[in-house]
């Protein structure tokens, strides 16, 4: 007799039911959207949506439809092309949208409302499917790490002068090739006193590690920094140039973005449906830094222009504020700025070298009660025509990110307050920014076409469908009915590892759909082990009954087996892989599994509802 | 219907200096190409530009390589892919960013064909592309490593570990062999592809070698030749179902997949071929030329059967 326990049966029914309902969003597709909200947040209201779709026909700008979503405002466009027009009409001064409005980029699925309601959402694409700009930046840590060299460097010679200890001369050393790979060395007269030297010297920085070094001439202190610091200064370099992309990313609205951190010293980021790659270049590639300035309590002098020694600068809202030239500190100096909760509520707290410590102590002796601020450059370069050649050119952008009172006199730790929590952690954010340790550059670059895209998703769709098609018709030729199971049972697969890749969020590529065309190839495999091992129990004269349950018995160990192998080897393309072929990895992985699952248990199931029970089945339609 | 509807008995074993020559020959041959004519590798791993553009009709290779000559870009590789009316172009590296290039092109394109467009534009940096083939050669060897590892856990028997390790050893071999001689570009999918077919070409070995066991359980008496033969023979309608299978999607991918997926879905057909190949023809006759008997399998038991009465 041929059964199967009935909590196996549920589990396959409730697995298939919540993988459907997973898979689901991915069968309606998307619009490429923009949303536009109000600046105040407020909701926008029927006439405002009149308003958008007046301006935008006046343009001459086809869109499909609009809607009011959640106090939005979201038009539908039949292209990219289109979508990216509607933008610029929007962004337009002269529309006078923009005053009021902001907008960003979207897919608006075309899944109904109660899918989208249970917050249900389909595979995003990758760029190949979707056209888009690729960037892959390389961070320079090793700058990162030099320039704190740096600051010990200077550390070093203060202390050692203020302790007025006789010293040749000190270098930073990096590099492979040299004796010390991070660290610093400190020259001194033969015959000094190495013990007092190290004291000193541990006394600036208690972090590293000195001892004494081997010259040629003379006597030397080596000070290193350990493997884990070196780390902790080139993962700081990493993390705060990503959280800056994030930010300017966000700053460019684009749906989808990705920005990721890509090996030890690269970031990724990844923009669908953006075609115009300078623009974007301008906003990700600024270099930003800071500048510490006391406020210039004097008038203005003629044309509203700044008197001898001073220069004007705007705030973020725009009012003019005048600073003296002289800098007290600059954002190299700045090791770091957090956001804490303090006694006067939301703060940031700021860590200087101890040059800028020793700086920022004089000044703020000297001008307690006074306004201090902080001044943030952006330097950005732009590609313009000159006598019909693209060339690049270097603009400058600055603007007063904070002023604050002096409170008392304070060194390289002080906090600013008054602020907002998000204020304060906005202004950490820049500030971090501007300390941005490491300098970037691109090392790669890409720009796909949204036809290319479509085209791309064409073809994958093309050769799933035909593939799968050829394969289900070759099953049941092959296998009859028990082909038909093995073709539902496929099914099942497929859906199942949609739902997975959907819940999971897995961007699929094109390498991605070839991954689900070959698991659906692969996962034929464990069907036929059991269809052949069912076949050579009937051969061997066993009863239906029984050879469908040897079959399952048998075949389980030969499935469980060959599938390690094909694991082992997407487990390796996932951790080595990058990008696409990461995408490819999960894919296959995944489909190893579901496969797994659908062939020993949801054909089982099936099977034994057809042939199981106390039924009496003389044949099977095997083939 | 069924390939096979009577057991088959092929006799594998007794012919195996044949299917040894045939590999060290096929082995040979994609040595000589591979060391002479090597890959030719995508910008991937070499660094550089390429650029995809379609023309409304058949594009002039010819003229677009002078006018790219002619705005001068050395040695320009251009080539049709898919249809005669969509290009790439590849070039070294200049130095120079997308976003100058693009123009730069879309005027070289535009002077040959008004409504040619540019599809896809890419830059890739000479340090990255080094990096890429290291840590495809590592993900290669570390896959070999840990699927050689993973199979002598499983058998117990360095005789089967090695005929299995020849036999996937087999097979990116033969891939790189024929990329090599036909000149097929060589991206990063392609690596996907060799990994993926190592582990599953490796499915029919281990599902032979599965049966060997089993049979040598039932009877440990048996002869390992006819054994052997046995296992492959009956593992023979199911190795052969299962690679057809997944042939008629990998073929499907092949035609439709368009020219992203070319290099990819070749190396995986080739692959699957030399796998099948394989793990017929050499994986088990590896382990027999090294001595493989019953007791290797279960070495334990056999001690205890020898201390009984």
């Amino acid at each position: 007799m041929l059964e199967y326990a009935r909590w196996k049966y549920i589990l396959v029914g409730v697995v298939l039911a919540v993988a459907l309902l997973f898979a689901m969003p991915n069968l309606f597709g998307d619009d490429f959207a923009i949303q536009i909200a109000r600046k105040d947040r407020a909701a926008m209201d029927a006439t405002q949506l009149t308003a958008v779709e007046s301006t935008l026909k006046k343009s001459g700008v086809e869109f499909v439809s609009t809607e009011l979503d959640d106090g939005n405002v979201i038009v539908r466009f039949a292209s990219n092309e289109t979508q990216l027009k509607g933008r610029d009409i929007i962004k337009d001064e002269k529309t006078g949208l923009t005053k009021t409005y902001v907008n960003a980029m979207m897919y608006a699925s075309r899944a109904p409302r109660w899918i989208q309601a249970l917050g249900l959402r389909a595979m995003p694409l990758g760029l190949d499917l979707r056209g888009g700009l690729y960037l892959l930046y390389q961070v320079d840590v090793d700058g990162a790490v030099e320039q704190i060299l740096n600051t010990y460097d200077q550390d070093f010679r203060r202390t050692l002068n203020a302790e007025k200890i006789a010293f040749t001369d000190v270098n930073t050393l990096q590099g492979d090739d040299s004796d010390i790979p991070n660290g610093l060395r400190v020259t001194l007269p033969a015959g000094a006193d190495l013990g007092a030297v190290r004291a000193a010297l541990k006394k600036a920085q208690p972090d590293l590690n000195c001892r004494d070094g081997v010259v040629a001439q003379g006597a030397a202190v080596d000070c290193v920094m350990t493997t884990q610091q070196v780390l902790e200064r080139r993962n700081f370099a990493i993390q705060s140039n990503i959280t800056t992309l994030r930010n300017r990313v966000n700053e460019l609205g684009v749906s989808e973005p990705i920005v990721q951190q890509q090996g030890p010293n690269r970031i990724t980021v990844q923009l669908p449906g953006v075609q115009n790659s300078a623009e974007v270049k301008d906003i990700l590639g600024k270099v930003a830094t800071l500048e510490y300035r006391l406020v210039d309590y004097r008038p203005l002098i003629g044309n509203n222009r700044a008197p001898p020694g001073a220069k004007l600068y705007k705030d973020r809202a725009g009012n003019p504020v005048l600073l003296k030239r002289d800098i007290i500190v600059t954002g190299d100096q700045l090791i770091n700025a957090t956001t804490s909760i303090g006694q006067n509520g939301p703060q940031v707290d700021v860590t200087l070298d101890s040059a800028g410590g020793d700086e920022m102590f004089r000044t703020t002796r000297a001008n307690l009660g006074k306004n201090m601020a902080v001044v943030f450059i952006e330097r950005k370069r732009e590609v313009v025509e000159v006598n019909g050649q693209p060339v690049e050119r270097e603009i400058k952008e600055e603007v007063v990110i904070s002023n604050a009172v002096i409170n008392g006199v304070f060194g390289n730790r002080f906090q600013t307050t008054g602020l907002s929590m998000s204020e304060a952690r906005e202004t950490a954010l820049l500030l971090r920014g501007g300390a941005l340790a490491a300098p970037i550059s691109i090392a790669n670059e890409r720009v796909i076409g949204p036809q290319l895209g479509a085209e791309n998703i064409e073809k994958g769709v093309k050769a799933l469908v035909i593939g799968m098609g050829a394969l289900f018709l070759f099953m049941i030729l092959y296998y009859q009915l028990f082909g038909v199971v093995a073709d539902l049972v496929l099914l099942a697969n497929v859906v199942l590892l949609g739902a997975l890749l959907s819940m999971l969020s897995v961007a699929l590529s094109l390498p991605g759909i070839a991954g689900i065309i070959l698991t659906v190839g692969m996962a034929v495999d464990a069907n036929v082990l059991i269809y052949e091992r069912i076949r050579e129990e009937l051969r061997n004269g066993v009863s239906p009954q029984a050879a469908i349950r040897a079959g399952f018995d048998k075949a389980f160990s030969a499935i469980a087996d060959s599938n390690v192998t094909t694991l082992i080897a997407g487990i390796v393309l996932f951790v080595f892989g990058s990008g696409a072929i990461k995408g490819f990895a999960v894919v296959l992985s995944l489909g190893i599994l579901t496969s797994m699952f659908t062939a020993l248990m949801g054909s089982r199931a099936l099977l034994t509802l057809m042939f199981g029970g106390k039924r009496k089945t003389t044949r099977l339609a095997i083939g | 219907m069924e390939f096979f509807h009577k057991k088959t008995n092929f006799s594998f074993m007794g012919t195996r200096k044949v299917w040894y020559t045939t590999s060290a020959v096929l082995m040979l041959a994609s040595f000589v190409s591979f060391f002479t004519l090597g890959l030719n590798f995508a910008i991937d791993f070499t660094g550089g530009i390429s650029i995809e553009a379609n023309f409304p009709t058949d594009a002039n290779i010819d003229r677009i390589r002078k006018s790219v000559e002619a705005a001068g870009y050395h040695e320009p590789q251009v080539q049709t892919f898919g249809s005669t009316r969509d290009i790439t172009i590849r070039l070294q590296s200049t130095g120079e960013s997308a976003e100058v290039l693009r123009p730069k092109f879309q005027k070289i394109l535009t002077e040959i064909d008004p409504a040619v467009k540019i599809a896809d534009l890419a830059v890739v940096g000479p340090q990255v592309g080094d990096e890429l083939r290291n840590s495809a050669m590592l993900s290669l060897a570390v896959t070999l490593a840990l699927i050689g590892l993973y199979i002598m856990l499983r058998f117990h028997t360095w005789r089967l570990s090695l005929g299995a390790i020849l036999a996937v050893m087999h097979d990116p071999i033969l891939v790189l062999g024929v990329f090599s001689f036909t000149q097929t570009l060589f991206d990063l999918s392609v690596v996907a592809a060799i990994l993926a077919v190592i582990g599953y070409s490796l499915n029919d070995t281990v599902i032979v070698f599965d049966r060997i066991r089993e049979n040598f359980e039932k009877n440990r008496r048996l002869a390992s030749d006819a054994t052997l033969d046995a296992a492959i023979n009956q593992t023979l309608s199911r190795t052969i179902m299962t690679k057809v299978v997944t042939s008629i999607v990998v073929v499907a991918l092949l035609v439709f997949g368009g020219s992203a997926l070319r290099g990819f879905s070749e190396a995986l057909l080739i692959g699957i071929i030399a796998g099948t190949y394989s793990s017929i023809y050499i994986s088990s006759a590896i382990a027999l030329s090294c001595g493989l008997k019953a007791e290797h399998l279960f070495p334990p038991e056999r001690k205890e059967l020898n201390e009984l009465p």
